[in-house]
């Protein structure tokens, strides 16, 4: 058992918050999310240089080989941070995506992601599914030697300066069917292509996809034609461990944040830290801080995994008990601030918009403790535990 | 980051799990899965005695002394194992706290007197620190041990005595001084419990279980050979007893035993067109609290194999707080899932309800009175809300 972080792992993590502190302060960044689509590529540019965009693919693809827990590191210092960029959809999402793929097009693309000049999304959502990955009703419909996608994907994130989309099509099936869907390398200029693109509340951007009978080449078919959702299903959980500790990054931060005020701020001649109903509510903060960091690890662990039970088992629970007790730090940690907490001066509110949506990012927490059920009715679990 | 055990430990468990298999009582094994703490005296002793055979009875000492000299992994894979496999919890009071604190504080004779009989379950202690009016507030405490001669002259009354009506002898803080700070002048005694003078009185617990006392001090004498460490200087050898409770605090695994012991009866239990594990909302708060008890348990390992060293005892009080709440949820669960069953009182019996359902009558009060008893678990040890003044000064800095 070793819970510290690698030398490797520290030095890194040392990187991204240096990256951070200089480049992204609190003032900053105001002024950079304040403009579509929230990220300068100036920054994305040196994400590149310093090597961060090959992290989590293969040492055979051009990458690091970094692990689930080396991305964690820098989604954490993301979140602390609050920088927004595309580095989950199109490095940890997309990249895994296109890794498991593989494929000539597949690995192009890899190569222009780890070189920062291209950058992709993914869209497998869709508006009836909710953040149901089986549920696709977009059409792919065999055309000459390619296919014909129709239909609506939603939440694309930063699908607006997407150079390529990833996109799930069903080529059979029902349409909750598990059996029949397919990945697509799409072209956003490709004709029927029509993406709208708005503002998220925590300063990205996002993207409706609409596809009305545009044409997809042989070659850009990803893997298996009906055969995707374990791929998706398998990038998704690595996504979500990402964004599991992103949101530890920022609640921490928060909590971090209203502790630090609570020692100066005075009322009623004494610093608000020195009421015992304030101090416990800060504690029960803490905790879940801890709390969540541990499931975080949970999270990245499980999204080593090669058994998707036991992936997608680890990655349930976590991002169902941190989404939830993100959100609760966050949000009382603008309530403790008092009035300055609701105001755009102080980074707390903004913490709380990032975490909820994260929370609604890929699933939130009541889904994924859905899925944690499964898992808990299974003939598994129950004989788990006591062993005698 | 690695969080799986290694191989060294794997085979370790599997070598805990042949041994209990083999050894741990069938009458011991079920009082404990049905949840009981106060185990009868005669079977705390046979226990005890098992383990010292094995040389696991007190494996947190030095060897020389008994100890098992295990690694960090060995200590948290035994107490879980002995947790899963419905073991006895261990000694608190001679094992996980005498022990250690005679071998720091106390004089080669004391360690002679007193070490090897508790190693092999003869000699049984009990905690003689809350008063009336000194709880969570210790240092407040003012039964009196006036010295006179080689002897200490002790008079007053210690409270939430647990064993005490059990126990060969105690040990305590009694107040020799009381001119200076409250946490100077007491001082860290060990007496008899046969001593003249001293009188127990029962305290029943409100689901009708016997486990703590009132313990009266009518001119008990004490020598000062029971003295250990110096007058006075009782709270140093407190504070140092405090911080040794590393491991098992969360009693995280054995909450892990009760919920599965949870989930397998409610995937038994008829609700609807199907069990209650069925059942949208029960199952969500079952699968809450697994998920809870995971990150305790996740919490736990990274304080002990990552200990940072820096946040003076708080890691415990985090455990303590979380691992109480969860447990204590998961027995409220437990009485829900057995619904009227659980309206019982304790020891309904065959003459009472009809044969085909006295199993489940048992297990619903069982559950009641387990639910009840434990509600003692966030009180006791330092209160929770204790632990969270602790955490607010030592970890967050904040009150001062």
């Amino acid at each position: 058992m070793r819970f510290a972080p690698t030398d490797e792992q520290a030095m890194f993590r040392d990187s991204v918050r240096r990256f951070v502190a200089d480049e992204y302060p609190f003032d900053r960044r105001l002024k950079i999310v304040a403009e579509a689509p929230g990220y300068l590529d100036a920054h994305w540019q040196a994400f590149a240089e310093l090597g961060w965009l090959s992290v989590p693919f293969p040492e055979e693809f051009g990458g690091l080989g970094g692990s689930a827990f080396d991305v964690a590191v820098l989604m954490e210092e993301f979140g602390r941070g609050l920088v927004v960029s595309p580095y989950l959809s199109t490095v940890v999402l997309s990249g895994r995506l296109l890794t498991d793929a593989n494929g000539e097009a597949a690995r192009t693309l890899i190569d222009e992601i780890i070189a920062g000049k291209a950058k992709a999304s993914a869209a497998l959502l869709e508006p009836q599914g909710r953040y149901d990955l089986n549920d696709v009703a977009t059409k792919a419909e065999p055309d000459g030697d390619g296919w014909r996608l129709s239909g609506r994907k939603t939440g694309v994130p930063f699908g607006a300066t997407a150079d390529r989309l990833i996109v799930s099509a069903r080529a059979g099936g029902g349409r909750r069917d598990p059996e029949g869907i397919s990945l697509f390398l799409v072209d956003p200029g490709a004709k029927g292509v029509s993406l709208q693109s708005y503002r998220t509340h925590d300063g990205g951007s996002a993207a409706v996809l609409d596809l009305a009978g545009v044409a997809v080449k042989r070659g850009d078919l990803l893997g298996h034609a009906g055969k995707a959702l374990p791929l998706i299903e398998r990038a998704t959980d690595v996504a979500s461990a990402a964004l599991a500790a992103e949101a530890v990054g920022a609640m921490e931060a928060a909590q971090q944040a209203t502790v630090a005020y609570a020692k100066t701020r005075k009322q009623f001649d004494q610093n608000l830290g020195q009421f015992q109903a304030l101090q416990h509510r800060m504690v029960d903060m803490f905790m879940k801080c801890e709390l969540s960091r541990s499931m975080a690890i949970e999270a990245a662990d499980g999204a080593g995994m090669d058994d998707p039970a036991e992936r997608s088992r680890r990655v349930a629970a976590a991002r169902a008990l941190i989404g939830k007790q993100a959100r609760h730090v966050c949000e009382e940690a603008v309530q403790l601030h008092g009035g300055i907490g609701v105001t755009m001066e102080v980074p707390v509110g903004h913490h709380l918009k990032r975490v909820m949506a994260i929370n609604a990012t890929l699933g939130d927490p009541a889904w994924h403790r859905h899925r944690y059920l499964r898992y808990l009715r299974s003939a598994d679990n129950l004989a788990a535990g006591g062993v005698a | 980051m690695d969080i799986q055990f290694s191989a060294e430990g794997e085979k370790f468990r599997d070598e805990v799990r042949r041994f209990l298999r083999e050894n741990l009582p069938d009458n011991i094994r079920d009082a404990v899965r049905s949840e009981r703490m106060d185990l009868p005296v005669d079977e705390q002793r046979r226990w005890q005695g098992i383990l010292a055979e094995k040389g696991w009875g007190a494996p947190s000492w030095p060897k020389e002394h008994g100890g098992a000299g295990w690694t960090d992994e060995q200590f948290y894979i035994f107490e879980r194992e002995m947790a899963l496999n419905d073991a006895p919890r261990p000694l608190s009071f001679g094992i996980q706290m005498l022990g250690p604190t005679l071998l720091h504080f106390g004089n080669e004779e004391q360690k002679r007197k007193f070490l090897p009989g508790t190693l092999r379950g003869d000699i049984l202690w009990c905690q003689g620190y809350s008063e009336p009016n000194a709880g969570s507030d210790l240092a407040s405490l003012k039964t009196r041990a006036v010295l006179e001669g080689d002897r200490y002259v002790i008079n007053g009354s210690k409270i939430w005595t647990t064993d005490a009506h059990t126990a060969d002898w105690m040990f305590g803080l009694f107040r020799t001084d009381s001119s200076g700070k409250k946490q100077d002048g007491i001082t860290f005694l060990l007496l008899d419990m046969k001593s003249p003078g001293l009188t127990v009185r029962p305290l029943i617990m409100f689901e009708g279980t016997h486990e703590v006392n009132q313990v009266f001090f009518d001119n008990v004498k004490v020598p000062v050979s029971q003295r250990i460490y110096e007058e006075g200087k009782g709270w140093t050898v407190a504070k140092h007893l405090l911080s040794l409770e590393r491991f098992g605090t969360a009693e995280v695994s054995r909450t892990l035993a009760s919920i599965a012991r949870l989930k397998r009866l409610a995937a038994r239990i008829p609700a609807g067109e199907g069990t209650l594990l069925d059942d949208p909302d029960f199952a969500q708060r079952v699968a809450d609290a697994e998920m809870e008890l995971r990150a305790l348990e996740l919490t736990e390992l990274r304080f002990l194999f990552a200990p940072t060293g820096e946040s003076g005892g708080a890691e415990a009080s985090m455990l303590k707080i979380r691992g109480t709440e969860i447990q204590q949820e998961v027995f409220g669960l437990t009485v829900e899932a057995l619904g009227q069953y659980a309206q019982a009182a304790p020891g309904t019996g065959a003459d009472e309800v009809p044969a085909g359902l006295l199993a489940e009558f048992r297990l619903g009060a069982a559950a009641s009175r387990t639910h009840f008893n434990f509600r003692k678990t966030s009180i006791y040890a330092g209160s929770n809300e204790i632990q969270k003044n602790i955490i607010a000064k030592a970890v967050l800095g904040l009150g001062r």
